[in-house]
């Protein structure tokens, strides 16, 4: 059936940008009530197309493509609008396309004290068109343009309120912390262009194994070519994905509003990386230094990130460090060439992690914007629907689960992880898997920490804000309720596709390329039971640990922190990454351009260039006008020098 | 002898008759008799361009080969004959309000454009000497026209000095030329320098006539007279000076270069660089400096000259073209400026300074915006025909591979943007001056209308322009 000439699932995927189109135009004039209709409306159609394009694509096998229209054509260069559905793009999509939704609705209710609903709801429409197009794309211009796009309305986003002097920095930083990635990015493109003529998927992956063992040469040194490649776009993952080095704008851009956190830094932009390395899995399955960075990064991003979420006060910013560090299993994941855990892992975190940032939303609405834990507690009674989703969201989180019978959609995809890590058998891969099991005992510290800080206990704030507390209204509980269902059942039910040989030949077909010589996937169900068993071990002693820590044990929390006092200043710190950024680029960038200025634009340019040839000009002028002394024996003298010069000159031959 | 045998020659013989029967007439009619001798010279000059038109344009040498026609020379009259009609349109509301109108002024401009019309028709040194001699005695007379201005006398007596030392060298060069080849007509005297190995004789005698003729034209080093007449001289003779002189002097110089003494282009040219590099760069710079805007002009002029000559560094057919078409675009430009220059007037004095522009665009917009359209067309800014002149010159010379002759030409002429773009600074943006009077004539607003329409024009249509140039230049070379 085709609409306006498209198919419906290619035309479904412009409804966002529709909406985008109308509210951004015409949203004063339409008011907030139509606006919000508008956009959430062609959000659940596109939901709904998402959902039938999952059956009818990865499910059942109908892969298709839909060239739109010749983006550019420039000599060898060439690059589509198109639509590629395949089993990965039906994912994406339909994650996006169902998060997205409920971040729409939920933002009905959340944002309804706002000045500017319409506004918000364009950029959220729009931020969902520019992720469609980076997922959809076969080519690596289409997906810079989408990868650009979100990082356009991530900053707009963040920078919602624009009246915020934070805001303003947060999104600023976000941008341009997300330029260097985007230059790596870039880079790795021009890179595959030169090494393969062609930015298109297919054209890449078919010459790919072509290059093994090739090199090039560069500023003297000799590096290997897909190695190379690869590695500049993971730089561009690592801006876009928060990776360890590029990571600092995300607790930042927790500055935004909620719905966004949940959206875009938590279900959605924050995991195009980890969609890249997977779209790419045909390049980057040749390219094993490349490979045994990510794992290497990934696992440290884990294991750092989870330290910082332990001391961190702020519920979003535990959040968007829990983030960071789930993030960082998906890297390692795709490091060992488990694509598909790490795929896995990407789409159940979506649903509990946007559930946790929606109900973590739900209580900073409830407590009239607080976001401070220390002024939070014993809420449990007043906003009891969303104390029990934050239950949900942080059982997922944590992967708890009956081995064999139930578990949270994170019990499976994060042991997926942990198992296919340690069934690489290489140094990276165990040293990754324990990092993991660190990390996953943190994170379910942290996890419990954060409820039991905010919902038990007694309140700490002020009681007036008590007081007005109250639950969230239905538009913002039903999304939860949606999610939830996500975090309650998307392991279970998709635990065969993403995991077991037979099932998942099925369901990827040629998505996914992973060589015989990476047998990750293939060995985790071989491992022995400890390795299944510890993950889970150390998730239920993180919980225990916290809710004794934060329970009974009261005391005992600050008297670690005393302990290991230089140690604690550290993580609490967030490592002084910012600091140290701050030290080096910023203020050397200053130091430089001040330098620059005075001295090079200043003196040199200025002094040598317009003001000094000015000068001269000036100087030389006065000059020459000295010599017209209006005597007339110095201007026959003049003639008669000239005459005698071009005498000699002519008599010389 | 038959009458048609004097046909290559008949616009000169017809001035040269008009010209004494308008003595006579001013003579015996007085002073009341100067509006209808001026009317009486321009029809001449009209009658002189169709007679040109009609009999001149075969190639013939003629009167014992003293002189002698053909498309080029034909060319360089009409072009003459144009700028001094001009002249005349642009000196009559001044002469009338500055009580100089008198008879002889017409007179005179006819007699010095006969003396340029024979210097450039001219086939032998002798031709070329007279020609030269009556162009400049005339001149001398113009520039002190106003005998009883200091500054004007002055201008008239320094001129007359140096134009001596010039006539001299010229003189003493012919003799050199003369004592070392035996013959002092064109046709012969190529054969001599075209020779195994010319006499020395001849080689500095040449030396000394280009150096009068970069005299004439006003070239660096031989400028100096230049600023000093131009700012005594009456404005409108300053006009006059500023354009038929320099086309005549240039076209004399493209014809003894390509003519008789074209075996010794390879070691003259150096010579015409030095000339051009040294006019466009003093050209440039010293006009900054400048607060009179004749003294400005007169830079403006020798900077002119610099960058016409260098088609003439470049050489060959397409640099001649080049230089011919810089003078054609050069003229409208140089007259129009003066134009504008010669309608501004307070407190019956005309305007002399500079900063006497300021706020014009208030007072007189539309003299300003003409003005405006003068100067960005002499600093050469697309897509009006300065423009075109400097790209020509430029192009000949990149391709003569000069390179960085054309390099070096473009930035002085970024130089050379300075003051142009000062006037138009002064015009737009400076504080409003008391209002300048309105000077009557349908004259001088015919001519700025011709001049500007021409200027904004060529680019639309050059190719009228190239090809009457690339005739010229044929005929000279090809």
């Amino acid at each position: 059936m085709l609409f306006f000439g498209m198919p419906i699932e290619v035309l479904a995927l412009f409804f966002p940008l529709f909406g985008a189109l109308i509210t951004g135009f015409f949203g004063r004039k339409l008011g907030d009530r139509a606006s919000q209709l508008i956009t959430c409306g062609f959000m659940l159609a596109l939901s709904v197309v998402a959902v039938m394009q999952f059956k009818n694509v990865a499910l059942d096998g109908n892969n298709s493509s839909y060239v739109l229209a010749t983006w550019i054509q420039s000599g060898d260069l060439r690059a589509n609008w198109s639509v590629m559905w395949d089993t990965l793009t039906a994912i994406m999509v339909g994650v996006v396309a169902i998060v997205s939704t409920c971040v729409h609705i939920y933002s009905v209710g959340y944002m309804s004290h706002d000045k500017c609903q319409p506004r918000f709801m364009c950029y959220l429409s729009l931020f969902t068109f520019f992720m469609l197009m980076l997922v959809t794309g076969d080519n690596l211009i289409q997906m810079f343009f989408g990868w650009e796009g979100v990082g356009l309305a991530s900053y707009l986003l963040i920078n919602f309120w624009f009246e915020k002097e934070s805001a303003n920095n947060a999104s600023i930083k976000a941008f341009l912390v997300n330029r260097v990635g985007d230059f790596g990015f870039a880079l790795g493109i021009f890179g595959c262009f030169m090494l393969f003529g062609s930015v298109e998927f297919s054209a890449i992956f078919d010459q790919a194994k072509n290059f093994v063992g090739k090199d090039i040469h560069f500023l003297g040194m000799t590096l290997s070519a897909l190695d190379t490649v690869c590695l500049l776009l993971f730089v561009g993952a690592m801006g876009k994905s928060a990776q360890l080095l590029l990571h600092t704008w995300l607790p930042d851009a927790m500055e935004g509003p909620t719905p966004v956190s949940a959206l875009i830094h938590a279900a959605t932009m924050v995991t195009a990386g980890v969609f890249m390395t997977a779209r790419l899995s045909p390049l980057f399955e040749y390219a094993p230094v490349a490979l045994m960075a990510i794992t290497i990064l990934g696992a440290l991003t884990s294991i750092v990130a989870a330290t910082i979420g332990l001391t961190q006060f702020d519920i979003k910013r535990v959040i968007a460090y829990s983030t960071m560090s789930q993030l960082g299993y998906m890297f390692f994941a795709a490091g060992v060439s488990a694509y598909s855990a790490s795929i896995f892992h990407l789409m159940t975190h979506a649903f509990f992690k946007a559930l946790l940032f929606l109900g973590a939303g739900s209580v900073i609405h409830a407590l009239s914007g607080e976001q401070d834990m220390r002024k939070m507690g014993g809420i449990w009674k007043v906003i009891p629907t969303t104390y029990v989703l934050m239950w949900i969201g942080s059982l997922a989180l944590a992967g708890i689960g009956i081995p064999g019978i139930y578990g949270f959609a994170g019990f499976y995809s994060k042991d997926a992880i942990l198992e296919a890590t340690y069934a690489a058998h290489s140094g990276v891969g165990e040293f990754a898997y324990w990092m993991g099991i660190a990390a996953a005992f943190m994170t379910a510290f942290y996890s419990w920490r954060l409820i039991m800080m905010t919902f038990h206990g007694t309140h700490q704030g002020d009681h007036h804000v008590l007081d007005h507390a109250h639950e969230s209204p239905p538009v913002m509980l039903i999304p939860l309720f949606v999610l939830a269902t996500g975090a309650l059942a998307a392991g279970l039910v998709f635990f065969d596709y993403f995991t077991e040989k037979e099932a998942m030949e099925r369901f990827w077909r040629e998505a996914l390329l992973v060589l015989e010589s990476h047998p990750a996937m293939e060995n985790m169900h071989h491992v022995p039971e400890w390795v299944k068993l510890a993950p889970l071990g150390a998730a239920i002693s993180g919980i225990v640990l916290a809710v004794l820590f934060y329970g009974p044990w009261k005391g005992v929390p600050a008297a670690i922190a005393r302990a290991f006092g230089p140690v604690y200043t550290l993580v609490y710190n967030k490592y002084f990454f910012d600091e140290i950024y701050n030290f080096i680029f910023v203020k050397g960038a200053k130091v430089l351009g001040r330098f620059l200025f005075q001295f090079g634009d200043n003196k040199v340019i200025d002094g040598l260039g317009p003001d000094g040839i000015s000068a001269l000009s000036k100087t030389a002028a006065a000059q020459v006008s000295k010599l017209q002394t209006g005597y007339i024996y110095h201007y026959a003298f003049a003639v008669v020098i000239g005459l005698v010069a071009f005498l000699i000159w002519m008599g010389r031959s | 002898m038959e009458m048609t045998s004097l046909y290559p020659v008949a616009s000169e013989i017809f001035l040269a008759c008009a010209g004494m029967l308008l003595l006579l007439w001013g003579a015996t009619a007085g002073e009341k008799s100067t509006g209808a001798i001026t009317v009486a010279t321009g029809i001449a000059f009209i009658i002189a361009i169709f007679m040109a038109g009609h009999y001149e344009t075969a190639k013939a040498v003629v009167m014992g080969g003293h002189v002698g026609s053909n498309a080029y020379v034909l060319f360089i009259k009409v072009l003459l004959l144009l700028s001094a009609l001009a002249s005349l349109v642009l000196s009559q509301h001044f002469l009338k309000s500055s009580k100089l109108s008198r008879p002889e002024y017409p007179v005179l401009v006819l007699f010095a454009t006969l003396g340029m019309m024979l210097m450039v028709s001219a086939e032998s040194l002798l031709g070329l000497y007279m020609g030269l001699e009556l162009q400049s005695l005339t001149l001398y007379v113009l520039a002190a026209f106003r005998r009883d201005n200091a500054k004007s006398s002055e201008s008239g007596l320094k001129y007359f000095v140096l134009g001596a030392l010039a006539s001299g060298l010229l003189l003493y060069g012919i003799s050199l030329i003369y004592g070392g080849s035996g013959t002092i007509l064109f046709g012969m005297l190529h054969e001599v320098v075209t020779a195994d190995k010319p006499p020395v004789e001849l080689v500095l005698g040449f030396v000394f006539i280009l150096a009068a003729m970069a005299f004439k034209i006003s070239a660096v080093p031989f400028h100096m007279w230049t600023p000093d007449v131009y700012e005594g001289a009456p404005t409108p003779v300053t006009a006059f000076f500023a354009a038929a002189p320099k086309l005549a002097g240039i076209a004399l110089l493209i014809k003894l270069l390509y003519g008789p003494f074209h075996g010794l282009l390879a070691q003259s040219t150096p010579i015409i660089l030095v000339l051009s590099v040294a006019s466009m760069t003093l050209g440039a710079f010293a006009a900054i400096a400048q607060s009179n805007i004749k003294r400005m002009m007169a830079y403006s002029s020798i900077g002119h000259v610099g960058f016409a000559l260098v088609g003439l560094v470049a050489g060959g057919q397409e640099g001649v073209q080049a230089t011919l078409l810089y003078l054609l675009i050069y003229l409208p430009m140089t007259l129009g400026a003066f134009g504008i220059i010669l309608s501004l007037r307070r407190d019956g004095v005309y305007l002399e300074q500079i900063s006497d522009l300021a706020g014009l665009s208030k007072t007189r917009p539309a003299l300003a915006a003409i003005m405006t359209v003068f100067m960005f067309s002499m600093m050469g800014i697309p897509p009006l025909a300065g423009f075109f002149s400097k790209f020509y010159v430029f192009l000949a010379v990149v391709e003569a591979r000069y390179v960085w002759l054309a390099v070096l030409g473009v930035c002085l002429s970024v130089v050379g943007a300075y003051y142009y773009l000062r006037i138009i600074k002064i015009m737009y943006f400076d504080k409003q001056m008391e209002g300048f009077q309105r000077v009557p004539g349908w004259g001088v607003a015919s001519l700025l209308g011709v001049t500007v329409l021409f200027i904004l024009t060529l680019a639309v249509k050059p190719d009228w322009a190239l090809s009457i140039t690339h005739d010229a230049a044929k005929a000279l070379i090809g």
